[in-house]
């Protein structure tokens, strides 16, 4: 019982784009990391990211997007998060040009994994994530 | 705040109906230890779930897409803030890394944000009986809230995966048509612990060899004992998840054998040897740290006895010492 319990963390692919290959190779890295990935797959909506966060009570939200919507759709994702009373890191990945981070990282968004990101840096950037979430209780 | 206001508060949310209340007591639940003993005493004046129901089946059979189905058709009636069914959904850990992917949501899309339903992913966390403490509690609490009915899905494969199936009022056996199936269920111990058969999958070949074989399974396993007249033959049927087709059928005979539960006095029975189970998995496990620790003591030079000697002697000194330091009391 005095082992930490694994971080249990969320995944989920926002808006209409076509396949999640690129996510899955995520999930698996994580989980080889020995987190717990709660994995939503395609075509989700902030709401739906929202409810299944509560419900699951993860530690860290991440999103990935490859349709070019990360400027509206990362900062509605994280409003929502707000919204609902959460303190939950939003991390987004996929495809997300140089220049749009700084935009993102003001509007809360925690980290932004762009191409090639290495598999590493994700893991510690989930870490990282996590670590400013609140505890448990007890 | 105190650990025990904490939990207070955060029961007083979630029976106003906080998805995330609810959500950090499950966490609270999953995590064991001291925090979820005091939980559970919380618990001990609060109703239970009116019905708990398993479903139990290999990798790919079609469970999450069936418990998505069955949430469905329970989760209509008159809502209230609460949620009116629940899913606990349990996949396995990765044995080398303790990490796991869930991704029995992906198949709940539709019913997961449904006001009227809450559903929960949960990792196996290895093999000591961490997950079939977890379930029992997370039930309690879930009952305790205000969820009617909660429905655990659960790879039956193994004996503790079948350790789950201990939670549950109803159980339901899920398969797909294939050559051996019938065999692959008795093997995993299916055919004593169903209470309902789903041949999902329907849509494909070998529908009917498949109901076939389990019936006969089924009648030559009847036909062996226990025939009291009172005794419950499971209903075999086909489903097809995916279109829905046969799954008001699945549900009623479920609710059926709630019926015939509730008739013969059998709840209270199933739930009495379900305490008993808990209680007596929870002595073991509360012994086995002690047993190991104290056998690792032993000095074998000092006397030449066999080793059903030796656990003789160390389980009088378990018992000898009950009370000892590493009982946690829970
Ligand atoms: N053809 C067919 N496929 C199904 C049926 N039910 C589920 N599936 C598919 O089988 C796969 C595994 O389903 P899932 O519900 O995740 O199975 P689980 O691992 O037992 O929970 C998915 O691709 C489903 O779409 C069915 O009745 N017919
Ligand atoms: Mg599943």
């Amino acid at each position: 019982m005095s082992d930490p319990p694994p971080i249990r963390i969320l995944l989920a692919k926002l808006g209409f784009d076509g396949h999640d290959r690129g996510l899955k190779v995520i999930a698996r890295t994580l989980r080889d990391a020995g987190f717990e990935v709660i994995y939503l797959g395609l075509r989700q909506t902030a709401g739906s990211v929202v409810i299944a966060a509560e419900q699951e009570d993860v530690a860290v939200i991440g999103i990935s997007m490859h349709n070019g919507g990360h400027l509206t759709l990362g900062p509605m994702m994280v409003r929502a998060v707000a919204d609902a009373g959460l303190e939950i890191p939003v991390v987004i990945g996929g495809i997300v040009p140089a220049e749009d981070v700084p935009t993102l990282r003001e509007h809360g968004i925690f980290a932004v994994l762009g191409p090639g990101t290495a598999l590493e840096t994700v893991v510690a950037t989930i870490h990282a994530a996590a670590a400013t979430h609140d505890g448990m209780v007890g | 705040m105190s650990r025990d206001d904490a939990l207070d508060a955060l029961l007083t949310d979630a029976r106003h109906g906080s998805r995330r209340a609810l959500g950090r007591l499950l966490s609270v639940a999953e995590r064991g230890g001291d925090a979820a003993s005091a939980l559970d005493r919380r618990m001990l004046d609060a109703p239970p779930p009116l019905w708990t129901v398993g479903i139990v089946g290999a990798p790919g059979v079609g469970k999450s897409t069936l418990t998505a189905r069955l949430v469905a058709a329970a989760a209509d009636g008159p809502t209230g803030p609460v949620p009116r069914v629940a899913v606990i959904a349990v996949d396995p850990s990765s044995p080398l890394t303790g990490g796991a992917i869930l991704g029995d949501r992906i198949r709940m899309q539709g019913v997961g944000s449904r006001p009227e339903v809450f559903v929960r992913s949960m990792a196996h966390r290895g093999d000591d009986g961490g997950l079939a403490r977890a379930v029992p509690i997370a039930i309690r609490v879930l009952g305790s809230v205000g969820v009617a009915t909660v429905i655990v899905e659960t790879v039956g494969v193994g004996q503790i995966e079948l350790e789950i199936i201990h939670v549950a009022d109803t159980v339901i056996a899920a398969m797909s048509p294939g050559w051996g199936d019938a065999i692959q269920a008795a093997k995993a111990g299916l055919l004593e612990v169903a209470d309902l058969f789903a041949v999902n999958k329907a849509d494909r070949p070998g529908v009917a060899d498949a109901v076939r074989d389990l019936e006969q399974m089924l009648d030559a396993g009847l036909a062996r004992g226990s025939g009291d007249g009172r005794a419950w033959r499971p209903p075999v049927l086909p489903t097809v998840a995916t279109d829905g087709t046969g799954i008001d059928g699945l549900w009623s005979a479920a609710e059926a054998h709630r019926e015939w539960l509730v008739a013969t006095g059998g709840l209270q029975r199933v739930r009495d040897e379900r305490i008993r189970h808990e209680i007596g998995r929870r002595a073991k496990d509360l012994l086995a740290g002690r047993i190991d620790a104290r056998t690792a003591e032993l000095d074998l030079a000092t006397a030449r006895q066999t080793p059903g000697q030796w656990a003789a002697l160390v389980a009088a000194d378990v018992c000898a010492h009950a009370d000892a330091p590493g009982t946690s009391a829970a």
